[in-house]
């Protein structure tokens, strides 16, 4: 039986971490969790995909919602409760993936096959990545990436002990916008057999 | 000083309750640490405020326990024992209740009754929704009731968030019908002196009537929805015993509870004050649960008891230092003495508050208030606690964050993956919300003015 092996991948925005991550899914031949969580956890609840997207990584808002006996009617600490609960599940199963983001490398530190990466990036690198992808002014991509970073954050820190971003957290932080995806990918791969080697 | 002092604690500690950055009961215990030091202590070097408000020897008198004739009045400011001891007895046994599947059968046994129907179990689970508030904390009454409407929802194909809705609005109003049904109204029983039968035969036959109200409009709204949905194989439908989790358990809880709701309904007549009936229901849950006794125990809501003890200080450091008194003269200064307009005010305002922040802190604080305007407006104490019973029970009702059983029906939606948003609660709850109060004050203008 192939050894477990789960590696969650935390990433600024415009860092390329989503696609680092499916280069490394592919690599591994390994199930790629995240936004398609929200696939399973609808069709498991019986509801529809589109009323669970718009909570997806969204901090809760304090203002608006209450918790009573550690019920909260948030529905974005909930969607985030499910989340955790799926890849719980999933790691208890002795199941291998990669996930992006979703305080992965928080909910599953406890499973010695855990792998915890952050990708970051240069600040003009980034925005540069968004501006070209979305096709919008540079000045607007500064804007857009800042506040999703801000969002990402408060997300981050509302459901971990740790802070977003900060390399205690982490088994290995790299800055993207050195070596380019693939290179930073290829990286990270060697790292990770090396890692399934000692253990 | 002490003024200021006792106004700003009360603020930071709404403050803090409201951004739930601090858990609430450790809020209320670390700023009713604060009242006692700083304000009592510091600024108005009064040992006798500090053991006016700790207000412990109140619990070793036997007029605590048993009175005869007129249900007693509390010492007044400090914490209100009996609340807190009779909240955490009526834990107890829902608690005992719970654990032997009492209130998952019963919601079955009423969906079996009208064979699984949904517009019928729409009706009977709002009927029922208000019943159990009438005794039962809508917290635990609207955790069973909208988990079994989700649960039944997927057997049966139908959208629970309108049943959701209705059974939370409800479960509000039949709490504001009894003594023992909503916090607040617990807390002005036990401090201003009424009974269970002064608030059933006053807040009771205001709510009876708009019972009926509200059910009508649930049903005018959603019986187009509910109606339209497909019919199920009657062969999935479940069985309310297998709800059951122990048959012996199962028969002593529901004697238990109903014990608990006889002693309620007569304890004007009996002399036994609700600090006794709930510690005597405690008592003969945890003998009856034997072996689980200290199950039961454990899964009380230490966190709320704490919550009420560190809140009735705080309130008695505003009281103590005659804040209230000036928000009372306030009151009655733009009301210019007229009664009509002073209870205008006093529901209205209560309604708007306690729909956005918690209203048992809000209905403490307004106890001593009522008190200072009935003896210097020379208006009835007993109308004004009617009136604030109505306001803080109903108004709580319009917000999703407005009373607690609002937050937990939508939470256990919510956890089932149906978001309730603010836009479609309120678009349903508080149109029926206002016209609930409206027609409190109306009948409160007939009844008493």
């Amino acid at each position: 039986m192939e050894k477990q092996l789960i590696i969650s991948i935390g990433r600024e925005f415009g860092s390329g971490g989503h696609e680092i991550a499916e280069i490394l899914a592919e690599k591994f031949g390994l199930e790629l969790y995240d936004k398609n969580l929200l696939e399973e956890i609808a069709n498991e609840k019986n509801i529809k995909l589109s009323s669970l997207e718009k909570f997806d990584e969204v901090p809760r808002n304090y203002f608006f919602t209450r918790s009573v006996r550690g019920h909260s009617n948030s529905m974005a600490e909930n969607l985030a409760n499910m989340q955790f609960d799926f890849l719980r599940k999933k790691a208890a199963e002795g199941k291998s993936f990669v996930v992006v983001g979703r305080c992965a490398e928080h909910v599953l530190k406890d499973y010695p096959a855990l792998i915890s990466i952050f990708i970051l990036g240069d600040w003009e690198h980034k925005v540069e990545r968004i501006a070209k992808l979305y096709n919008m002014p540079f000045d607007e991509a500064e804007n857009f990436v800042f506040r999703k970073d801000r969002k990402r954050k408060y997300y981050h820190n509302t459901y971990c002990k740790g802070k977003w971003g900060d390399s205690r957290n982490y088994d290995i932080s790299v800055n993207s916008s050195k070596l380019g995806e693939e290179e930073t990918a290829n990286m990270l791969a060697d790292y990770i057999i090396k890692r399934q080697n000692r253990k | 000083m002490a003024q200021i002092l006792a106004v700003t604690i009360f603020l930071i500690m709404f403050l803090l309750i409201v951004t739930e950055k601090i858990e609430r009961h450790i809020t209320t215990l670390l700023c009713g640490l604060l009242t006692l030091v700083l304000v009592f202590g510091f600024c108005m070097h009064s040992m006798e405020a500090v053991i006016h408000t700790l207000n412990v020897k109140e619990i070793f008198t036997p007029a605590f326990w048993y009175h005869a004739g007129e249900a007693a009045e509390s010492s007044g400011s400090g914490i209100n024992w009996a609340t807190i001891i009779f909240i955490a007895g009526m834990m107890v046994m829902v608690e005992g209740m719970g654990h032997a599947g009492f209130f998952r059968w019963l919601c079955m046994r009423l969906a079996k009754m009208v064979h699984y129907k949904i517009l019928p179990i729409f009706i009977t689970f709002m009927l029922m929704s208000s019943i159990l508030s009438m005794f039962i904390d809508s917290i635990t009454v609207i955790l069973f009731l909208a988990a079994v409407t989700v649960e039944l929802s997927q057997l049966l194909k139908f959208n629970p968030v309108p049943v959701i809705l209705a059974e939370i609005f409800c479960s509000n109003l039949g709490g504001s019908a009894t003594m023992c049904g909503d916090p607040p109204n617990i807390i002005i029983g036990t401090a201003l002196g009424y009974s269970f039968t002064d608030f059933i035969t006053n807040t009771g036959l205001i709510a009876g009537v708009c019972l009926i109200l509200a059910i009508g409009y649930f049903y005018v709204i959603f019986n187009k929805e509910l109606r339209n949905t497909e019919a199920v194989d009657s062969s999935f439908h479940p069985d309310p015993k297998d709800a059951i989790t122990n048959r012996k358990s199962f028969a002593i809880s529901s004697i238990i509870f109903a014990c608990a709701v006889i002693l309620l309904v007569t304890h004007a007549q009996t002399g036994l004050t609700v600090a006794f009936i709930g510690l005597f229901i405690a008592i003969v849950t945890l003998i009856a649960a034997g072996k689980d006794a200290l199950l039961l125990l454990k899964k009380v809501d230490y966190k709320t008891l704490l919550f009420f003890i560190g809140l009735f200080i705080v309130v008695g450091g505003l009281e103590e230092t005659g804040i209230l008194e000036v928000i009372a003269t306030f009151i009655g200064d733009i009301s210019g003495g007229n009664h009509m307009l002073m209870i205008a005010i006093i529901i209205w305002v209560s309604a708007i508050a306690s729909a956005f922040v918690d209203n048992i802190p809000f209905a403490a604080t307004m106890i001593p208030v009522i008190k200072s305007l009935a003896v210097t407006q020379g208006i009835d104490l007993s109308v004004l606690a009617w009136t604030l019973s109505m306001g803080t029970d109903i108004g709580g009702s319009a917000t999703p964050i407005g009373a607690s059983a609002n937050v937990v029906g939508t939470a256990v939606a919510s956890k089932n993956g149906h978001h309730i948003s603010w836009g479609q609660y309120c678009k349903v709850v508080a149109p029926i919300t206002v016209l609930i109060i409206l027609i409190s004050m109306l009948m409160i203008f007939v009844r008493y003015l």
